[in-house]
């Protein structure tokens, strides 16, 4: 780890002025802080997003959103986002509790890791991702991997979350990680189906058109048979290959289907 | 009645008190006033030409006391190989100079290359920043076979080829086992690897180097399994220190596996530094380095043929294997494809001819060694695995087909030249069956196609040797050290003892099993019994714990000092009873002359020793207090029987291990709950090999496993609850306690029985028969091959 001065702010006024001075924000730093112990990032100056209380929480709108605060910890999620069941037992499942204890949505969605749970929520749901300076729908959020629409400096303040007629989350680990090889997002609205695959493509998480076309027009696990994804943007890795990954998004997305609750 | 204290009582853990509560004393708690901390810079390329270094920038960084390089070893030794195996051609194994630190070439990523020694770890890193190396980039050596095929791009440029060795075993056999294959009626062959594995003890590797100018004294604090070994080779092979100025300590340690046996360029390093800079010097392996520095195991490629009669009678086994040496021979590397692999090849068998061939080779990877069971397990796979794949080829079943060909009477001379003195393999296999409910199977089976789940059923059996070794046999064998062990047996004044012994506990519970010991021979309560191990400052010249050797050889040292010691306190006693020693009895911590009611205490007998005041000092020595050194006649053969039950779904190829069942016969045994732990920790290895663990390398040589994001480790939920039985016992014949050892059985035993239940599972499904898969068993490999 390099040396590095470390800001605290306790409002968000004042990480937002802290961060326009540089910086590189900390929420959890699940993924951030192994990469300053292998001394692959040398930031200067970390801006924690620890401490700010309004940063915190989970709460409904009246839209019946889900609105979970960007420095909320996963562990508090699947505490409280009870009345999104799909969302809570994924919230659940993240890392280990030492994980889900410190990292929170913000930091996963800011640093939306190909292999990262939340963006296969957020997309899934078709959540609007909220920063200090903008809505940002997540259709137009997740750009690639390790790439989001953020400009420089924003900071994740609150993601609201529709809450669909049934959703489930299927994860099919990476035996060595627990990220996500292969994991779907499933949710049912009134006016259509969501499906949102993380882990597998080379472009982060992405939704799969023709699983929600035809799961829009039934949604029943069947639905699915026959189709077959394009292995041509999975990742090959050690642990699985294309044609591996491309056969468990269908397999996974099955099962999402008969577990959305 | 289970007993409560003595040899076969399950004793709770000593040690486990001050490990579970934080007290213990791990090298890397050893902070030493004055340390300075050193940090490796080490190779990110695989293969190269090293023209240069420039370390000019570095030694002008803040807190920089030197850097070292490959430069200021040159006037020293290498790391030396322990064993010297001579190929089937009578030739000398090609061994390589391996430097502390990398001069002139660089042979594998991890390798170090300088050594930054600065007031703090940060400052010497970052001065690792400012290095400057001038290399050219050599094509790496990677896949085995192609290292041996083609020797244009050689490791090291000083030896023929990559070739370390080309060795038979038994040579004389090889027409004979050729023939009987040509002959036989039905030959299965199996091409399988046995994947590379990276030991990841808990505890990574620590040494801390101390100088004292005063009365030129070198100490050595290190993580090891082996601190008599260390000094050995590294006093006399490397750095040329006289074995009576240099101490070499190792304090708890978490965990070995084999790993902590061989000397590390970081110790010597370590030592080196602290007399050239006149200050203690510590070193702290990060995971990481761990990753790349700590030698591998494993890592065979092997091609099994087993060749069997009309009546499914075995007749022989021929097998080719390469060995993969990594970039230079690590201490013991030698030693494990050829004498701890091809003597166990008749595995549990009377299989009259049996033919090893092994080709060791360097390649540009980290150096691989002993790793739990070393030899073994890869023996144990291979013969298991062919075993399971004639049976299926012949449609016979795979218990009555080893049935059929089981060693029945001992001592049975193998046709790989070693001797098991006593097993009773039907009677394990019984054992298996009953605790394993194979009666059960078909049901729990069709349960699981209930749920769209295949479920399979493997077994395999395992013998091993350990008690490693007599000495003079694997003198001839070229090991360049004994493999004796010592203990001394210190009776203090008032009756506690203190046992000094050369083996050494890094989670095998010696502290509370050797005291078992004692006090069944004497009568002493365990806690009036304390074992001292790790410090050859304390402990009688031992060669440490490997190879489930503690109990077996040094265990047996432990019983001749405490004879010595239980004799001269028979004469002490028949003094004070003024009787004839040869009258006198010990039975629960007293003395008494047969046949009357005179006794004497054991503390009172004790007394008289230290301050012998009525005592025969013309005929004995006061004091009391006894060495033995032993070494034992043959090595010992705990064998045994494995059932694996996996759950496997067949959407995903993610396969559950749903039940394990282990019936061993180690001899006797001295704390039953002891022995239990150790075979559920191997048989976790075990699984983790079969399942998870694998360490890959890409072609340009660059680690691809190189943390836990890539490499798995079995965790509690990839293993299920256990069940273990040891209640068969054929005691070994030649040591005093009968005892076999128990530590690596389970990584051994374990990963056939696991491969063969995913191939029966797979078999019992509709889809097409897979007649292997290599581990570890991965979801995609498994579904792969489903395909």
């Amino acid at each position: 780890m390099y040396a590095f001065d470390l800001e605290r702010p306790t409002t968000l006024d004042a990480a937002v002025k802290a961060m326009a001075a540089g910086g590189q924000p900390l929420s959890g730093g699940q993924t951030l802080i192994p990469t300053l112990k292998a001394r692959l990032a040398d930031p200067g100056k970390l801006i924690s997003l620890h401490s700010i209380p309004e940063l915190k929480g989970v709460s409904t709108d009246a839209e019946g959103r889900i609105c979970i605060k960007g420095a909320t910890t996963h562990g508090t999620v699947a505490a409280e986002a009870v009345a999104y069941p799909a969302l809570a037992h994924l919230a659940a499942r993240i890392g280990d509790p030492a994980v889900r204890t410190r990292g929170t949505i913000g930091g996963s969605l800011a640093n939306n890791d190909p292999s990262a749970c939340y963006p296969a929520a957020a997309l899934g749901s078709g959540a609007t991702i909220c920063t200090d300076r903008r809505e940002i729908a997540a259709d137009d959020y997740f750009q690639g991997m390790f790439a989001t629409a953020l400009e420089d400096g924003e900071i994740v303040t609150e993601v609201k979350f529709p809450v669909p007629q049934v959703a489930a989350y299927e994860k099919f680990i990476q035996p060595a990680s627990r990220f996500p090889l292969v994991a779907v997002f499933v949710a049912k609205f009134a006016d259509g189906v969501r499906v949102a695959i993380t882990g597998a493509s080379e472009t982060g998480v992405f939704r799969w058109a023709e699983a929600e076309a035809a799961l829009s027009a039934r949604f029943e696990a069947s639905a699915l048979d026959g189709l077959a994804m394009d292995p041509d943007h999975m990742i090959a890795d050690l642990h699985g290959d294309k044609a591996y990954r491309a056969h468990l998004c269908g397999v996974m997305a099955k099962r999402a289907v008969m577990h959305a609750a | 009645m289970p007993k409560d204290s003595g040899i076969g009582a399950s004793s709770k853990r000593r040690e486990d008190v001050r490990f579970l509560t934080g007290s213990g004393n791990y090298t890397d708690d050893i902070n030493i006033f004055g340390q300075l901390h050193v940090h490796f810079l080490r190779a990110d390329m695989a293969h190269a030409k090293l023209n240069g270094v420039d370390t000019a920038a570095a030694e002008a960084m803040p807190g920089v006391h030197r850097v070292f390089t490959g430069a200021d070893f040159e006037a020293v030794g290498g790391i030396p190989c322990g064993w010297l195996i001579t190929d089937r051609f009578g030739q000398p194994m090609q061994e390589p100079r391996h430097p502390v630190l990398a001069h002139g070439k660089i042979r594998h990523v991890g390798e170090p290359i300088c050594a930054v020694v600065a007031d703090t770890l940060a400052q010497a890193r970052d001065a690792a920043e400012a290095i400057v190396l001038d290399y050219e980039t050599l094509p790496a050596v990677i896949d085995m076979k192609a290292a041996v095929s083609d020797s244009s791009v050689k490791v090291h440029e000083e030896l023929t080829s990559n070739l370390c060795y080309d060795w038979g075993f038994v040579e004389d056999n090889r027409d004979a086992v050729d023939a009987a294959i040509k002959g036989a009626a039905h030959v299965t062959t199996l091409e399988l690897v046995n994947n590379r594995l990276v030991a990841n003890p808990m505890e990574p590797r620590v040494a801390v180097g101390e100088y004292n100018r005063s009365d030129d004294m070198h100490t050595l604090h290190t993580t090891s399994q082996n601190p008599h070994v260390i000094r050995l080779l590294m006093g006399a092979f490397v750095l040329g220190i006289p074995e009576h100025k240099l101490r070499v300590v190792a304090p708890d340690v978490g965990g070995g596996f084999g790993t902590k046996i061989f000397h590390y360029a970081e110790e010597a390093f370590c030592t080196f530094a602290a007399k050239a800079l006149n200050r203690p010097v510590k070193w702290t392996s990060t995971r990481s380095e761990a990753f790349m520095s700590d030698a591998h195991g494993r890592d065979h490629v092997t091609k099994i043929e087993l060749a069997l009669d009309a009546d499914n009678n075995f007749v022989a086994v021929r097998t080719e294997t390469y060995a993969n040496m990594g970039a230079y021979l690590s201490t013991f590397a030698s030693s494990v494809p050829t004498w701890l692999h091809g003597t166990l090849m008749a595995g549990n068998y009377k299989t009259p001819h049996v033919y090893v061939n092994v080709k060791a080779v360097f390649t540009n990877t980290v150096p691989v060694d002993a790793y739990r069971g070393a030899g073994r397990p890869e023996a144990t796979y291979q013969l298991e695995r062919v075993i399971d794949m004639a049976a299926r080829e012949l449609g016979v079943d795979p218990i009555a087909l080893r049935r059929q060909n089981f060693i029945t009477e001992f001592p049975y001379a193998t046709p790989v030249a070693v001797e098991y003195d006593t097993g009773d393999y039907h009677a394990t296999m019984d054992k298996l069956e009953e605790i394993a409910d194979f009666a059960g199977f078909k049901a729990r089976r069709a349960e699981s196609e209930r749920n769209g789940k295949l479920r399979g059923l493997g077994i395999n059996c395992y013998i091993e040797a350990c008690g490693i070794a007599p000495s003079n046999l694997v003198g001839q064998l070229g090991a360049r050290a004994g493999l004796y062990d010592a203990a001394t047996v210190r009776v203090n004044a008032t009756g506690s003892i203190s046992v000094m012994v050369g083996a050494h506990s890094h989670g095998q519970g010696h502290e509370t099993s050797f005291p078992q010991v004692i006090s069944e021979m004497i009568g002493i309560p365990e806690d009036q019994i304390t074992i001292v191990h790790g410090d050859t400052s304390k402990i009688p010249f031992g060669m440490g714990t490997y190879g489930s050797r503690s109990l077996a050889v040094c265990g047996s040292a432990m019983v001749r000092a405490a004879e010595k010691v239980i004799n001269k306190a028979k004469k002490i006693a028949a003094h004070l009873l003024e009787a004839s020693d040869g009258d006198i009895e010990l039975k629960d911590g007293r003395f008494s002359v047969a046949g009357t009611d005179k006794s004497v205490a054991w503390g009172d007998v004790t007394l008289a020793a230290y301050v012998p005041h009525n005592y025969p000092l013309t005929d004995i020595e006061p004091g009391l207090e006894e060495t033995a050194f032993y070494d034992p006649a043959n090595f010992t053969y705990p064998s045994g029987a494995y059932a694996c039950e996996v759950e496997l779904d067949p959407e995903t190829g993610h396969v559950k291990i749903d039940r394990f069942s282990a019936a061993d016969d180690f001899g006797n045994i001295i704390n039953p709950m002891i022995v239990t732990g150790q075979v559920h920790g191997g048989i976790a290895q075990g699984i983790g090999q079969a399942m998870l663990e694998g360490c890959v390398y890409d072609a340009d040589g660059q680690l691809l496993s190189a943390s836990y994001m890539d490499y798995a480790m079995p965790r509690a939920l990839d293993v299920p609850f256990y069940t273990v039985d040891h209640s068969c016992q054929t005691p070994c014949t030649h040591n005093p306690l009968g005892v076999k050892g128990c530590g690596e059985a389970g990584a051994i035993g374990s990963p056939p029985s696991v491969v063969n239940a995913v191939i029966d599972a797979i078999a019992s499904g509709s889809g097409k028969a897979v007649a292997h898969i290599d581990m570890p068993l991965t979801p995609s490999r498994v579904w792969a091959a489903m395909q």
